[in-house]
This record gives C-alpha cells, sequence and structure tokens, in this order.
C-alpha cells in the first residue's frame, strides 16, 4: 500500500474564489492510502515546494498528488520537487483544479465537488505508478533552416556562430527572399539591399553553413534531435559548381517571355536567367517552360556560349538525405492575390500596382530603373492614391480578404508616400486609411514626419470604387472626418495589399506536424512564453511563418529561434520521455497493426522465446525502441489483443481513473 | 430542352422587346420556355427585411410551380432574376422564413428552395455554351462596339447571387463576343442607373444615368445592351449622352436570323 | 407625423439580420455609395447609429428614400455587415407605421411617362409604402 500525500492550492484566487480547497484537503484525507493532506495558498512558491519536501521526509510518502493548475504548467516543477526528497518524479500525480475546474465553473459548491473527483482519479491512479526511467537518445548537431530570407539567413548565421552546422534550403533559385524586393526601409530609410546582401554574403561564405537553393524539403521522419529529412534539388539546368555567374547565356538567351518574378512579373525575363544582380548563389537557372531547347528542341544558344560548359540540359531533380537535431521554419510570406479586388480596377488597369509592386517601380534595380512612371504608358504620374487594408481586416470572405491585421502596411505605405514627396515633390500622394497603426520604436514619429514634413494627404476613410476613366484613375472613396465623399482623378493606385504565409506553408506544416492556425501561420508553443518554438519538440519558429512581422521583429524572433536551436544542439544526449510503449510479450501475436500506425517507427519485429502458460516456443513479438517512442499512445489503442501499453499511462491506470471519477 | 419561364409583368407591357426576341432566340436554339399559367408579379425589389413574408409569396408560388413540372426556372428580366434568386436562397437556407412562408402557402408538399433559378444568360453559358451559341449565329455583328451594361441586380451581392465576379463580370462581353460584335470594357457597367429614383429625385437618377453613358461613349460604345426594363428606360431617358440602348435579346434575335419587326 | 409606435435598436436588428457589431467604421460602404451626396445620413452611419442604439434619428433620416438598393455597399463591405438591410429594416419600421407611407398611389399619375416601365412603379410601391 502506497503512503500518498495531497498538497492542494489555492493558486491565490484562481482556484480558491471557486472551490472550497480546505474541503478538498479535508476530503482527500478519507481515500484509501492517503497519510497527509493539505492545502497551500501558492504550491509552486519556494514555501509551497518546501512544504511538499517536508511532508514526504515525515510521513515517507511513496507518492503525491497535486491539486492546481495543468500539468503543462507546473507538472515539472513538483516532479523537480519530488525527487530533491528523494521520491521518483513518476510518482507525482497533477489534478488539474483550475483549467479544468474553478476557471469554467462559477458555482462553489459544484466547483469543490468537481475538485474532489479530480483529485480521487489522480489518487486511484497514483496507487498503481510505478517508478520510471527515463533513456537518454544523442543529438544530431546540425540544423536544417527551411527558408532563406532574412529570417532563415539570420537563424543561419547565429546557429552557425556558435558552431554548428546549417543548412538553409530555400525554393527559390536564390536565397534574400522579399526583403530583397524592397527598396528602402523604414523607419531609417535605409536601403534594403545595402543591409541585406552582407548577410547573403556572410551566410554564403560561412564555413559552417551550406545553402541548398531552388529545393524543398521532400519528406522528413525521426524526433527532436534525430531527425531525418529528404530534400527535393530541382534541376536547374546548370552546373552549379562551373557557373561562374558571367551572364553571357541570359544575354544570348532568344526566349524573353518568362515573366520576372523578382520583379512581380512587371517585366520579361530570358528562359536562363539570374534573378538579380546580388543572388547568392550567383548562378544561372533555367526555366524548362520557356526555354526553346525544352520546348523544340532545338536552340541551346546559352550551352553554345557557356565557356564554362555549365550547361546541362540533361540535369535531374537530386534528391539529399540528411541528419539534423533541429529543424527551423522560415517560410515567409506572399502579398495576397489582388485580383479578387477588381473594385480597385486593379484587373482593369496596369497603373494599379500592389505596394510591393510600387516597390520594384521604385528600385533603381527594378522595371522602370527606379524612375517613377506609370506601367501603362511610361508617363511620370502627378497624383497617387494609396489604399490601405486591402484584404487585411477582411472577415467577409476567406477567399478574398484575411481576417487579421497585416502589420507592416502602415508603415510602409508612410514609406511610399515618403519616398515619392522627396524624389517628385510635384506629385501629390492621397492615402486612404482606417485607422494608421504604428506601434514600434520611432514608427509613429515617421508617420507624422510623412503628414507634416512631406504634406501627405491622409484621407481617413476607405475607397469603394476605382473607374478607369480615360487615361485617368476615377477614384472614389469616403473621408469620414469631413463627412464626405471624395473624388480623385489620379494617375497611379498603389494597393496596400495583406500579406499571407507563402503557399507551402500548410503542406510543410503536415510534414512536420506542426500545428498552424486557419490562416495557415505556424503556431507557437505558448502564445506568450514559448513564442519561438512549434509544439513538436525540435521544430523552432522564425519570421512571419509564425505571423505579420517587419524586419526589426524577423531579425529578433530570428535570433530567439537560434538560441533555442542552440540551447538544443550543444547537448550531447537528450532525456527521452519514460512514458514510452511497452509489449506484454505473453499476449503479443506479431500482427503489425502497431508498427503500421506509429508515427515515429519505433515498433520492430524480433523473434522471441515465450514461455508462458499458454504458450511455449518461437513468437514473433513486437520491441519499442524507448529513444524512439515518443509516447502517443497510437499503437496501443490499435493493438487487437491488448498487449501494448503506455508505461505512465497504462490501460489499468485510466481505468482506475475513470472508476474513482464514477464512484 | 424545356424549362419553366418566368417572364414578369413588365415583359408583357412595356419590355416586350425582352420577352419575343428571347422567346424567338431560344426556339432557334431549341429550348422550350414554358410559362406558368397563374404566375404573379414578383414585386420588383426583393424583400430584404428577414420578417417581410407576404411580399415572398408570389416567387414562392412561381418556383413551386417550377419544382412540380421538375424544370429549371428561368428568368430574363434582371429584377426578377433577383427576387426569385434570392427568395430561393432563403426558402433553401433561412428556415424561420421557410416555415413562416409554408404556413402561408399550405402546398400539398412544402417548398424548400429545390427549384434551379437561371438567368436566361446562364443558360446560354452554362447549358448551351457560348460555343454553340457562336455556332449558330448566322448574321454575325460583325464590327459592332457593344457595351453590356450590367447593373446591380444580375451581380449583387456576388454571393447569393452566384451570377458572375461582381466586379470584373465577363458574361455579357463573351454574350456579344459569341455574337460575332466588339465588347467594350468601361468602368460604370456594374453601378446603379439609378433604379426606382427616377420617380422620386429625378435629379439623382439623372445623374447615374449620364455617368454611365458618359462612360460607355468614352469606351467607344455604339450601343449598349442590357437586360433589365427599368436600366434600359433610365439609360434612354435620364442620360444627356445619348447611344442606342437595346435588350440583350434583340441583338441576341438579330445574330440568330429571327428578329422581327414588332 | 409622430411615430406611433416606439421602435428599438433591437427591432432593426431582427428585421434586418444584420450584426452591426460587426462594422469597424473603415467607410467602404460611404465609399462606394454612387448616391451619397443625395443622404443625410451615409451607410457607414446606419450600422454606428444603430450600434449606439439612436434608431430615431434614423427614421427620420432621408437616405431611406435615397437608398437606390444597389447593394453595392453590401457587397463591398470587407466585414459582411451589410448595409443596405440596416437601411431597409429602418425603412420598414417607419413605413409599417399609421400614416407614414412616403409614396401613395395618388402622387403616381403626375411620375408617369409613356415610356416608364411598370416595373418601376412596383419597386417604387414596395419601397416607400406599406
Amino acid at each position: 500500500m502506497q503512503k500518498i500525500g495531497v498538497f492542494v492550492c489555492w493558486c491565490g484566487s484562481n482556484i480558491a474564489a471557486t472551490v472550497d480547497v480546505k474541503a478538498v484537503a479535508q476530503a482527500l484525507k478519507n481515500e484509501a492510502g492517503v497519510v497527509f493532506s493539505t492545502d497551500y495558498q501558492y504550491m509552486c512558491s519556494e514555501n509551497g515546494q518546501a512544504m511538499i519536501r517536508q511532508a514526504i521526509k515525515e510521513h515517507q510518502l511513496t507518492g503525491i498528488v497535486v491539486c492546481s493548475c495543468s500539468p503543462r504548467m507546473h507538472e515539472a516543477t513538483f516532479r523537480k520537487t519530488a525527487v530533491s526528497a528523494g521520491l521518483n518524479p513518476y510518482m507525482v500525480e497533477i489534478a488539474n483544479i483550475r483549467e479544468q475546474c474553478s476557471w469554467i465553473h462559477k458555482d462553489i459548491a459544484e466547483g469543490t465537488e468537481k475538485a474532489i473527483v479530480l483529485a480521487r482519479a489522480a489518487v486511484a491512479k497514483l496507487h498503481k505508478n510505478a517508478p520510471l526511467t527515463a533513456g537518454t537518445s544523442p543529438v544530431t548537431k546540425r540544423a536544417l533552416v527551411i527558408g532563406g530570407g532574412i529570417a532563415g539567413i539570420q537563424t543561419a548565421l547565429d546557429v552557425a556562430d556558435a558552431g554548428f552546422e546549417v543548412d538553409i534550403v530555400e525554393k527559390s533559385p536564390t536565397i534574400g527572399g522579399r526583403m530583397a524586393q524592397l527598396d528602402k526601409t523604414f523607419p531609417t530609410l535605409d536601403c534594403s539591399a545595402c543591409i541585406l546582401t552582407p548577410k547573403m554574403v556572410e551566410a554564403a561564405q560561412h564555413e559552417k553553413i551550406n545553402i541548398i537553393s531552388y529545393a524543398e524539403l521532400e519528406s522528413l521522419s525521426g524526433f527532436v534531435g534525430n531527425f531525418t529529412a529528404t530534400i527535393r534539388k530541382k534541376a536547374r539546368f546548370i552546373d552549379e559548381d562551373k557557373c561562374s555567374g558571367c551572364g553571357v547565356c541570359t544575354e544570348k538567351c532568344p526566349s524573353r517571355k518568362g515573366l520576372d518574378e523578382f520583379n512581380m512579373k512587371l517585366n520579361k525575363r530570358g528562359a536562363v536567367y539570374i534573378p538579380f544582380a546580388q543572388a547568392i548563389p550567383n548562378v544561372a537557372v533555367i526555366d524548362a517552360e520557356q526555354c526553346l531547347h525544352f520546348r523544340t528542341g532545338k536552340c541551346g544558344l546559352c550551352q553554345k556560349n557557356c565557356s564554362a560548359g555549365a550547361i546541362d540540359f540533361e540535369q535531374k531533380d537530386q534528391l539529399i538525405e540528411r541528419k539534423y537535431g533541429a529543424i527551423v521554419v522560415a517560410t515567409g510570406f506572399k502579398p495576397i492575390d489582388a485580383s479578387a479586388f477588381n473594385e480597385y480596377a486593379y484587373n482593369d488597369s496596369p497603373d494599379v500596382v500592389t505596394s510591393l509592386e510600387f516597390e520594384r517601380i521604385m528600385n533603381a534595380a527594378g522595371p522602370t530603373k527606379g524612375q517613377l512612371i506609370r506601367p501603362s504608358d511610361l508617363k511620370h504620374p502627378h497624383e497617387i492614391v494609396v489604399i490601405q487594408c486591402v484584404g487585411s481586416r477582411c472577415t467577409e470572405d476567406k477567399e478574398k480578404g484575411k481576417p487579421y491585421c497585416s502589420k507592416i502596411c502602415c508603415m510602409y505605405t508612410a514609406k511610399h508616400a515618403m519616398l515619392v514627396r522627396e524624389k517628385y515633390p510635384d506629385v501629390k500622394v492621397h492615402v486612404f486609411y482606417i485607422d494608421a497603426r504604428t506601434p514600434g520604436k520611432n514608427f509613429d514619429e515617421f508617420y507624422r514626419r510623412a503628414v507634416e514634413q512631406y504634406d501627405v494627404d491622409y484621407i481617413k476613410g476607405m475607397v469603394g470604387k476605382v473607374a478607369v476613366e480615360g487615361d485617368k484613375l476615377h477614384v472614389q472613396g469616403s473621408d469620414l472626418l469631413n463627412g464626405e465623399q471624395v473624388h480623385i482623378n489620379a494617375d497611379m493606385v498603389v494597393l496596400a495589399t495583406a500579406i499571407e504565409p507563402d503557399p507551402t506553408a500548410r503542406s510543410l506544416g503536415t510534414m512536420l506536424t506542426a500545428s498552424m492556425d486557419t490562416n495557415d501561420f505556424f503556431t507557437e508553443a505558448h502564445p506568450k512564453l514559448r513564442p519561438v518554438e512549434s509544439p513538436p519538440a525540435g521544430i523552432f519558429l522564425s519570421g512571419v511563418a509564425q505571423g505579420p512581422k517587419d524586419i526589426p521583429e524577423t531579425v529578433a524572433q530570428a535570433g530567439a529561434a537560434a538560441a533555442k536551436v542552440i540551447g538544443l544542439l550543444c547537448k550531447n544526449e537528450l532525456t527521452c520521455n519514460a512514458c514510452v510503449a511497452q509489449t506484454n510479450e505473453a499476449i503479443c501475436n506479431g500482427c503489425s497493426q502497431c508498427e503500421k500506425v506509429c508515427p515515429y517507427g519505433a515498433i520492430t519485429y524480433e523473434d522471441k522465446e515465450i514461455r508462458s502458460p499458454e504458450f511455449r516456443g518461437i513468437r514473433r513479438i513486437a520491441t519499442v525502441n524507448e529513444a524512439i517512442c515518443q509516447g502517443c499512445g497510437a499503437c496501443t489503442v490499435t493493438c487487437p489483443s491488448g498487449a501494448m501499453d503506455l508505461k505512465g499511462f497504462t490501460n489499468s491506470q485510466i481505468m482506475s481513473e475513470v472508476d474513482a471519477i464514477c464512484r | 430542352m424545356n424549362y419553366s419561364y418566368y417572364p414578369g409583368c413588365t415583359l408583357k407591357t412595356k419590355a416586350k422587346e425582352l420577352d419575343i426576341y428571347g422567346r424567338l432566340s431560344a426556339a432557334k436554339l431549341g429550348i422550350i420556355l414554358e410559362e406558368p399559367e397563374h404566375w404573379q408579379c414578383c414585386g420588383g425589389v426583393y424583400p430584404q427585411g428577414e420578417d417581410e413574408i407576404a411580399t415572398r409569396l408570389s416567387s414562392i408560388r412561381a418556383l413551386a410551380a417550377a419544382k412540380e413540372k421538375g424544370q429549371d426556372l428561368i428568368t430574363l428580366c434582371s429584377a426578377c432574376h433577383h427576387v426569385l434568386k434570392r427568395v430561393n436562397n432563403d426558402m433553401k437556407r433561412n428556415a424561420t422564413i421557410c416555415q413562416r412562408a409554408n404556413n402561408y402557402l399550405q402546398l400539398d408538399t412544402p417548398y424548400r428552395g429545390e427549384t434551379e433559378v437561371l438567368h436566361y444568360l446562364e443558360l446560354l453559358r452554362d447549358r448551351i455554351g457560348f460555343d454553340t451559341l457562336k455556332s449558330a449565329v448566322v448574321n454575325p455583328l460583325k464590327g459592332v462596339n457593344i457595351a453590356a451594361y450590367y447593373g446591380c441586380l444580375l451581380l449583387r451581392p456576388g454571393k447569393e447571387m452566384g451570377f458572375d465576379d461582381p466586379e470584373d463580370p465577363c458574361i455579357i462581353e463573351d454574350f456579344i463576343r459569341a455574337l460575332g460584335a466588339t465588347p467594350v470594357k468601361y468602368s460604370q457597367r456594374n453601378e446603379c442607373c439609378g433604379g426606382y429614383l427616377t420617380l422620386e429625385n429625378k435629379g439623382a437618377a439623372q445623374k447615374r444615368a449620364e455617368a454611365i453613358l458618359s462612360s460607355a461613349a468614352d469606351a467607344g460604345a455604339e450601343m449598349i445592351v442590357t437586360a433589365c426594363p427599368l436600366c434600359l428606360y433610365n439609360l434612354k431617358n435620364n442620360a444627356k449622352t445619348k447611344i442606342p440602348v437595346k435588350y440583350f435579346t434583340e441583338v441576341l434575335a438579330e445574330a440568330l436570323g429571327v428578329k422581327e419587326e414588332l | 407625423m409622430s411615430l406611433t409606435n416606439k421602435v428599438t435598436a433591437e427591432d432593426v436588428l431582427r428585421i434586418s439580420g444584420v450584426d452591426a457589431s460587426r462594422c469597424m467604421q473603415c467607410g467602404k460602404c460611404s465609399g462606394a455609395c454612387p448616391n451619397y451626396d443625395e443622404m443625410d445620413l451615409h451607410p457607414h452611419q446606419f450600422a454606428a447609429l444603430l450600434r449606439k442604439g439612436e434608431v430615431e434619428r434614423l427614421m427620420e433620416s432621408n437616405a431611406l428614400y435615397q437608398c437606390l438598393s444597389c447593394f453595392a455597399c453590401s457587397q463591398r463591405c470587407p466585414r459582411n455587415v451589410e448595409p443596405a438591410k440596416i437601411i431597409e429594416a429602418v425603412r420598414l419600421t417607419v413605413i409599417r407605421q399609421k400614416g407614414r407611407n412616403y409614396m401613395t398611389a395618388d402622387r403616381l399619375p403626375e411620375k408617369l411617362d409613356e415610356d416608364l416601365p411598370q416595373q418601376a412603379l412596383v419597386s417604387a410601391m414596395r419601397k416607400y409604402s406599406k
């Protein structure tokens, strides 16, 4: 018979306001095996823990039940307390009388009754607990970063600087991401490329960083510290080792129909191209859909002109398999498709552009060489209207808009307005806004500068219609402060479109078993306290993949994710979960059902000699690799003979709990 | 193929062309339109109030009659189409309206929105196909620049009407193209013509009509086609700018070679 | 003419079936309205005043009779508020009151002309009277 201690926590008024904690402690004294029962204001406090330690020693307790908050909060705390008093950590049970009781009840009598029932269930389970010892598993000291934008680059640099190998897998032909497309950055207006490209170069030259561009994660297996990834490196039809990035092929290519993705498809590019001047790797890529050689079997001009002999039309996709200890998701974002917004004439006029398109127009390396001219007639515009919140804060239609605030648009719009006014004082800029949201260091000052110093016309209201009338864009909107409808004959309209997670995020999330929200942003393990971790151990989050954020926030989060990765990789081994599956060899008949459902590949079969009253001889038996098993329990519910059981959560333990609740 | 056909009041009087050319063209295309015997006026405007039951009943009777015959219900007038389509949606999706309406009607079997309401243009696009239409054209309207006027009622609310992209429709332009003419796109094609306000505030209705006509004229339109008698009236009578405005069925009949002088 | 029956915001919400609390006052409806200049109150104000319970102000508004029911406001609303339904519900609360018909049949003859389609008369009577 065990000697059990029960400790009921008030959690200040969190529990005590809805549960009569003294009555709970009193009621539990009558449970079989309970030799000590008490309550305390904050059981997790040093005094509370001291009380537990003292009781364990004084009453020679064999196990304890703490009635408190969710085990997700303090199970680890109380296990440590128990260990320091000489108990096995798995002889601790938590009855969650806060989240599952006091927080959801209003009536004290009801709350108290339920708390007693939950505590009894924990006692009943504890009677069947046995001390458990956790195994260990080794850590592969290499990290995989998925996505080579500023988030991925920063995380990779920080992890590599700590001395660990990092692979960056980037799906496009170059790293750099969205930040590489930006002209200037707020709130300092420094040139985006000038601050990004040194980081790109640093990553490329870092001896610990390996950039795998034009590649995507194909599959993943394993668990924290021991992931195995298969990466598909797409054929770019260029030998990366031979190509010097001279660009001769891109000049000779006769195809000019491909749309330049880097310039938001505002201009054309050849079928063989280097995305932009500072691309890394500075290596060409062939777009097979546009390439005349692939379309007709002829041409081959690039091959004839390549002095390095780098063109390889026979190149095939390559699969790379590699082991990693940690994985970082840094897949970033894209602007939403504005074609759903034809009330703003996005489909009707090339002079209605998204903000990222406008960014390229303003950029010296962009399609207009940085000259502000209209795409339709290449004329200089004199009046520009910017519409904010295009597709943000939209709950009407999931296909059309996003329910969240995209966070960066107020600031980049102020930036655009200022850049235009600075360079072209003759151009009038009107900005329709719902709210100017500028929290951030020096952000509001920046926005006010646009208003006060640059005389940007901010109109509180929204545009209802943009009508193409001749070569003008008739903008009809509301001015809510002046109580009137305004009509502006503009030359260009800029749509500050919402941002959304990269389209690859959803399938990647499924592959990683990482949780995602309904907008396909990756969910953090805890929104406040574990903001850069995904719930599955060993998966970390960096940048906009987790939620809209600007560059400084992205870089900060990238560093935080790196710190978590480093913390993991500097361990030589990880303590495994002690609550793993085990086979009752006397019952197992080797049917293979458990092996099929195990998501971790932890179950194998061995021929074993069985000596039981019913059977003597050799039989095929399931064996669990305890270093790999994550204790999910899938095998235990699948096993038709009941041979699989989860240590710490055995069928008999669960049944005891249920019996106690139904008593 | 046989369909139930709801003409509506105006098509029996001021908008005979819309009706007659629609029927002649349908016959040419092998479509038989069957007019129910006892249809009543839809009311012209959709009753948006959720507690408006009586004003929905005439539409439901027409819808239920089509259901009895096991036919889809074809409409021509934009307003009738708007009203019938949305009332039908109510009968499908709004349990309270459905129950209250059925309490009034006492039909043999309650009506629950089973009938599919199709506008004539949807019939052309989705059942006949514009390619088939194109091949049936005997007098292609070559070189004629025609502007489609959609107005409000066919398109909005987009989710309920399900007719076309409410901000970037193309069905009438595709129709015009099938007839051999050249569609003219202009910005005001899905903005309001002034509607019934022509009775209450003539000045405002005139402003709306002029905005549409001048926008179409600037875009080079030689003719405007519409599916709505009130739109046709407003565009013809309330704008200073003059461009011929016709029902889409009239140009259809012309292209199919079945147009008769009325 | 005074109102015989008191109308509350709840009445309007019930008749319209609209959740005005979803409105974020972006003003896109009033930016879209093709008859804005003829109205003393505008679509976004119908949502805002309804939230404040100021139904009487709405009931006295001329916008009730200037609204074209073109559904541009409802279509373009990013929050699915449907201002057209609010306007219609308020109008119904007025014209359902005794002696509050806005347009009566005896006024119609003066408005007729040879081309005017029946649809216009039917629509106007449905909108303006009970």
